[in-house]
């Protein structure tokens, strides 16, 4: 019966393995919980520039400055630009019914977005905007075609223009020639420089999603953390349970 | 059964035991139930399925006292439980892992019955007690995940219970009376809360209770599928048959520490268990405007989904499909008088059992992979071939037991 239990675990574990496949080629972006001062960078570049228009209804300004480290008085003075206090949860003043009439949908509110969409997509999302004048902003984005949001981060990033043709957009992918160090294959490439390098851009926002992704599941270190240890008790408790298994089962024969 | 045992006896306990029969009820079920002494690996998963409904007990009650089960307030009331109750998130990781883990070895349980025989005679009503809990479980399990209100649960529980609309002639009034409303609405989500905290535990309990009164007055079966009461000593003791309480409940603790490794894994770093524990699209509130892309089930049930997809419609109708989808619930109802071998256990029946158990047991993998995957014309046939495996694994029971030849059956236990 253990080789039948091993044939259903052979069968099973492609079929695991294969049951997430996804559309667009997504960067990949692996978030970094221990790292305070992106973070930070991250939650500042939230309140700035996300925070015009979304909220985050189950965060609180407090929970995240003492995960982060920033000091109660920092966050109230800079941080804080409505009448909130410290303690209560990051909302906007937007009224939703307006939000919905200039936007076609209200902004949906973003402290679970990474749990929703995953870190990858929110990270390749905000940095695949590109030129489109047929679009009411302006702008179009290859993750999310015809999306209602405009790039509020063009001042940082500049405005992109994209080369491909939609078949070649499903596909796209940046690969980099290892002999010139230069892009090839790219769709999108900045035509009107912003505030920030490239590489400046891209570490802006990975610092952002870093932030998103807190926020999602700010519990993950304390989960980790407290994790550890009860593996480390199971592991040793599982010693003990077998020695008394062992000795009771003696006088079974 | 208590009668006259154990009355007259000094101290405390004989004061107890002259009032009520504790000790009476103590030997009964663990110091003196003899069970047989060769129990192997798949015989862990009974006791493992206690834990785990004292766990959904537990973390449920706690739940409960911080939920709003409201349409406005549910989705909010969850996220809450998660950031600013004190280890919110980790009674909430507890119970929705918990969910994922009674399922998972529910169904470890009935293929270790399938191995088995267990459901053999004397023991049919064990096993039809039994399939009852995993039907009131699949309930408690459909009504529970509405509860945190988000699009996979608001979107799955609308398909759901869709379904009964397919029933020719009542269909829609019965959905509109399951609902209580014309769609999953605030209503709706009440009655599954009510549902979901106060009948379906009692049922639960109630039934679990039942199976193992019903268990204990037969006996347990074994890895030989003989019975151990028929070769007893001097005293009435079965020769094969050890006391529960302590040798079992010395191994099933072990047995508890692996299990427990293996939960607290999942619970501490992989609580969504990508997507198949907590699916990704209940991060998003529920919009009843706003029909995700991809609906799908939860691990669980995805097999029977499988099915439902598999059977073309009749004249415009689901209820084929609806059929099967029962059918395929209703039929290991009355398995115990499918198998007509001589013997119980695998162990003796013969190759054609072992391969139509083999075949069965992959069929329902491979239909649990399609219910979760979108469907497609390819998919669609390989579900359409492994639901028909599935029934024949039942509708030929009958025969191939009866012609296979078995090997003879021992004595006593084999090790």
């Amino acid at each position: 019966m253990k080789k039948f239990f091993i044939a259903i675990m052979l069968v099973l574990v492609p079929v695991v393995a294969s049951a997430n496949t996804g559309g667009v080629h997504l960067d990949k972006m692996s978030p970094d919980p221990t790292n305070k001062e992106s973070l930070q960078r991250g939650m500042k570049t939230f309140v700035n520039y996300c925070m015009g228009c979304h909220s985050a209804n189950y965060q609180r300004y407090e929970r995240a400055a003492t995960d982060l480290g920033i000091p109660n008085e920092l966050v109230q003075q800079n941080l804080i630009f409505g009448d909130s206090k410290v303690g209560e949860q990051m909302t906007i003043a937007m009224p939703k019914a307006d939000a919905a009439a200039w936007f076609g949908n209200p902004p949906p509110d973003l402290t679970l977005e990474t749990r929703l969409r995953g870190e990858d997509w929110v990270y390749t999302y905000l940095r695949s905007f590109y030129k489109d004048p047929a679009r009411p902003w302006g702008v179009n984005n290859v993750v999310f075609p015809d999306v209602g949001m405009p790039n509020i981060l063009e001042g940082l990033q500049g405005l992109q223009v994209n080369h491909c043709t939609k078949e070649e957009m499903a596909h796209h992918e940046k690969t980099i020639d290892p002999l010139t160090g230069l892009e090839m294959g790219g769709c999108l490439s900045v035509a009107e420089k912003g505030s920030l390098s490239e590489e400046e851009f891209d570490k802006t926002i990975y610092d952002l999603v870093n932030f998103m992704s807190y926020m999602g599941n700010p519990v993950k270190l304390e989960s980790q953390a407290i994790g550890y240890k009860v593996l480390i008790f199971l592991f040793i408790f599982f010693f003990f349970a077998y020695a008394l298994k062992k000795e009771y089962w003696k006088d079974v024969h | 059964m208590a009668g006259a045992r154990n009355k007259g006896n000094p101290g405390f306990m004989g004061w107890i035991d002259d009032r009520f029969p504790l000790t009476a009820m103590w030997d009964d079920h663990l110091a003196k139930y003899y069970a047989p002494k060769n129990f192997n690996f798949w015989y862990f998963f009974g006791s493992l399925a206690l834990l785990v409904l004292v766990n959904q007990l537990l973390t449920g009650i706690w739940l409960t006292m911080s939920y709003n089960p409201t349409a406005e307030g549910a989705f909010a009331s969850v996220e809450y439980i998660m950031r600013d109750v004190d280890y919110g998130w980790l009674l909430r990781y507890m119970h929705s892992t918990g969910a994922s883990a009674f399922f998972a070895v529910v169904y470890l349980h009935m293929f270790r019955g399938l191995l088995y025989g267990s459901y053999r005679k004397p023991r049919e009503l064990v096993w039809i007690f039994g399939m009852t809990i995993y039907l009131a479980l699949m309930a408690e399990a459909f009504m529970g995940y509405l509860l945190p209100w988000g699009q996979m649960s608001y979107w799955g529980a609308q398909v759901i219970v869709s379904l009964f609309s397919a029933v020719p002639v009542i269909g829609p009034d019965l959905a509109e009376w399951i609902r209580g409303d014309y769609l999953i609405s605030g209503i709706t989500l009440n009655r599954f809360f009510s549902l979901h905290v106060v009948a379906l535990p009692i049922v639960l309990l109630g039934l679990v209770v039942m199976h193992i009164i019903a268990l204990h007055e037969v006996g347990s079966n074994n890895p030989d599928g003989i019975e151990i009461k028929e070769k007893k000593d001097e005293n009435g003791v079965p020769l094969d048959g050890i006391p529960f309480h302590p040798y079992y409940t010395v191994k099933d603790i072990v047995g508890v520490v692996v299990f427990l490794f293996v939960f607290c894994l999942i619970i501490f770093f992989f609580p969504e268990m990508g997507g198949y524990f907590i699916e990704q699209p209940n991060f998003e509130p529920a919009n009843p405007l706003k029909t995700p892309p991809h609906i799908a089930p939860v691990w669980y049930f995805t097999p029977f989904y499988a099915m439902l997809r598999a059977i073309p419609p009749i004249a415009a109708s689901q209820f084929p499909g609806v059929v099967v989808m029962g059918g395929a619930i209703a039929i290991l109802f009355v398995l115990p008088w499918l198998d007509r071998s001589p013997v119980k256990s695998m162990r003796y029946k013969g190759w054609i059992s072992k391969v139509m158990l083999v075949i069965f047991a992959i069929s329902f993998v491979i239909l649990g992979y399609l219910g979760v995957v979108p469907s497609s014309p390819g998919r669609t046939l390989v579900a359409q071939i492994c639901t028909a495996l599935y029934f024949a694994y039942f509708f030929l029971m009958p025969f191939y037991t009866r012609m296979e030849s078995t090997k003879p059956v021992p004595e006593r236990v084999t090790g």
